[in-house]
């Protein structure tokens, strides 16, 4: 075997080391790849900083503050001396405007979402389907401006009281508002249902109806819960449209026809009067973390119900 | 008489008295379903109609192209406008980018183990986080902990973090309905992952991204409560010159003059609210039209 050329054999280690170089099409394909991945922590790193944000804002006079008062106490009281910081008023008035709204959307988004999904047909369903979007698009302060101008003076006439910011008048609104998200679950919920299910049933000499009510809704049931779960977190979480439209009294209400406050609105309206690191401003955030916890569980919980039956 | 009759022979398909009972009692739920969804939809055509009527004598060339006086009673709304564009365009800066790349992470490099699982759940999360929060982590993380102080760059930031997952939900869709079959083609000639999305699956998803781009604008024009404890002001007749200035905001504007002014004239919120509600639904319309497109053309 002949020795081979010098130059010959250097060239073949220049080659050698040029394919086992990383090229730039490889850094770039990393670089990428290592961006991307950035992209994706993010989500879990702005919940995690969500938290841990709001939770060490309020830390401080979470140490001194009796969580009995706190949640049972009547009275929220944080500019006068000493103050009192009983939440008991907000969380019940965002309990009662919550299930008003829930009474109002939960019924319509339903009925919605079973026409559309199950009885509208072609170009009539496309365009049921736009308007319940664009429903869904309305912002939130053009909401309260009806709920301030439009609601108020009705409600007045209507029920004849003189108070026409109230807990009907925000739960009125705030089931508007969430009534579009239910629908768009919901019929996501039913589109789910396989359709041999409905021919089967059409074939034993179903009527529509029949099919609906005995056979597709039983079959939605963990999908549409979880409509209602993300239709309370958002009624739940709504701050400017409440704030306009509830009165924002800060006492527990005791009839659809009072004044009411609730916990988003009162960390809105209360937030721009705080010295930075009181104790007023700290509550504030203590409120905003039972917030964040609440719609925490519920999202956890309707994703849960999604997810397991898609599962099985 | 036509007295009903037993069916003469099995051929004879006219519909019997039960049968025709049937149909009719299948109209009438139908019509019912369809009158509670109209019954949805007519209060927010009410709405529309009755904010063009009583908003319609406040628009005005000057309206726009002026300057708010008297507390916003009077006057225009050109700082808010401008304002508006300026949070609107950080927050699109913000999410963008990061949004998309986090779909792209999801639909083409993510296996299906514990952290894509864990990403979801934060997703999910995040866009069911009140919007009062996202104010809270506003002030704490960017005006505060970032010393950003109360500036268009705090706000833009916190409208960021929340329509975040509106752009991943909107563009991971698109890229999935890029047929796999363009991925492998790509891959047997040799190109790398990124080569790949970049050459081929990015272009054939450009409808999912704008809408993402769509969607986020409409949600940071609208949104109230993210923005008014992190860079939004209740007067400033000055449009801002960097992302440190504080800034009016149409939607801030909105609730100011709508609450916190007195003897505003009836005609100016409503004025104001037919303006925002114009560019949030001609925005959403636009998003709706290419979803629809890209619908039409998944045949590929």
């Amino acid at each position: 075997m002949a020795p081979q050329p010098p130059q010959l054999s250097a060239r073949r280690a220049q080659l050698t080391a040029r394919l086992d170089q990383r090229d730039r099409t490889w850094w770039i394909d990393f670089a990428a790849r290592a961006a991307v991945l950035l992209g994706g922590l993010s989500a879990i790193l702005f919940i995690g900083a969500i938290f841990v944000f709001i939770a060490t804002q309020g830390l401080e006079l979470m140490g001194r503050l009796s969580f009995g008062e706190f949640l049972f106490g009547r009275h929220w009281e944080p500019t006068v001396e000493p103050p009192a910081y009983g939440a008991l008023p907000l969380l019940a008035g965002t309990c009662w405007i919550t299930g008003v709204a829930m009474l109002i959307a939960v019924p319509l988004a339903f009925c919605a979402a079973i026409y559309v999904g199950e009885f509208a047909r072609g170009k009539q369903r496309e365009w049921l389907k736009i308007l319940i979007e664009l429903l869904a698009a309305i912002p939130s302060v053009v909401w309260g401006v009806i709920g301030l101008h439009l609601m108020k003076p009705i409600i007045q006439t209507v029920f004849g009281v003189q108070v026409g910011l109230n807990v009907l008048n925000a739960g009125i609104i705030l089931g508007l508002m969430a009534a579009p998200i239910i629908t768009t679950i919901a019929e996501d919920a039913l589109k789910a249902v396989p359709d041999t299910y409905r021919e089967a049933a059409e074939a034993l000499g179903a009527s529509r109806w029949q099919v609906v009510w005995r056979v597709v809704l039983p079959h939605a049931r963990p999908g549409l819960s979880a409509a209602v779960l993300l239709g309370i977190g958002r009624a739940f979480g709504e701050t400017i449209a409440v704030l306009m439209a509830s009165g924002h009294r800060l006492m527990v209400p005791t009839s659809i026809f009072d004044s009411a406050a609730t916990v988003t609105a009162t960390i809105a309206a209360e937030l721009g009067e705080t010295a930075t690191g009181s104790d007023h401003y700290q509550v504030l955030f203590v409120l905003g973390l039972v917030l964040f916890l609440i719609t925490f569980v519920i999202n956890l919980l309707a994703d849960w119900i999604v997810r397991g039956r898609r599962s099985r | 008489m036509t007295t009903p009759q037993p069916k003469a022979s099995p051929l004879d398909f006219r519909a019997t008295g039960h049968e025709r009972r049937a149909l009719s009692t299948q109209k009438l739920v139908r019509l019912g379903f369809l009158g509670v969804t109209l019954l949805l939809l007519l209060p927010v055509l009410g709405i529309l109609v009755t904010l063009l009527v009583e908003g319609a004598p406040g628009l005005s060339l000057e309206f726009f192209l002026d300057e708010p006086r008297k507390n916003g009673a009077q006057g225009g709304i050109f700082p808010a406008l401008v304002g508006t564009i300026w949070l609107t365009a950080v927050a699109l800066a913000v999410a963008l980018p990061t949004g998309v790349a986090a779909a792209i992470y999801l639909s083409e490099y993510a296996r299906d183990n514990w952290l894509t699982r864990a990403i979801q759940v934060a997703i999910v999360n995040l866009a069911g986080v009140p919007s009062i929060v996202h104010a809270l982590f506003g002030v704490g993380a960017f005006v505060h902990f970032m010393r950003f102080g109360t500036s268009i760059l705090a706000a833009g930031c916190t409208l960021a973090v929340m329509t975040l997952p509106v752009v991943i939900v909107a563009t991971r869709e698109s890229l999935q309905a890029v047929p796999r079959a363009f991925r492998e083609a790509c891959w047997s000639l040799g190109a790398t992952r990124w080569q790949t999305i970049w050459r081929v699956v990015l272009p054939n998803s450009g409808s999912g991204i704008l809408t993402g781009l769509i969607l986020v604008v409409c949600r940071a024009v609208g949104e109230t409560a993210p923005i008014m404890f992190t860079g939004a002001v209740a007067l400033r007749v000055l449009t801002p010159e960097s992302v440190f200035d504080q800034t009016m905001a149409l939607s801030y504007h909105l609730y100011v003059v709508s609450t916190q002014v007195s003897e505003v004239p009836r005609h100016v919120p409503f004025a104001v609210a037919l303006t925002l509600i114009a560019v949030v639904l001609a925005m959403n319309a636009v998003a709706i039209y290419f979803r629809m497109r890209l619908r039409g053309r998944k045949k590929w």
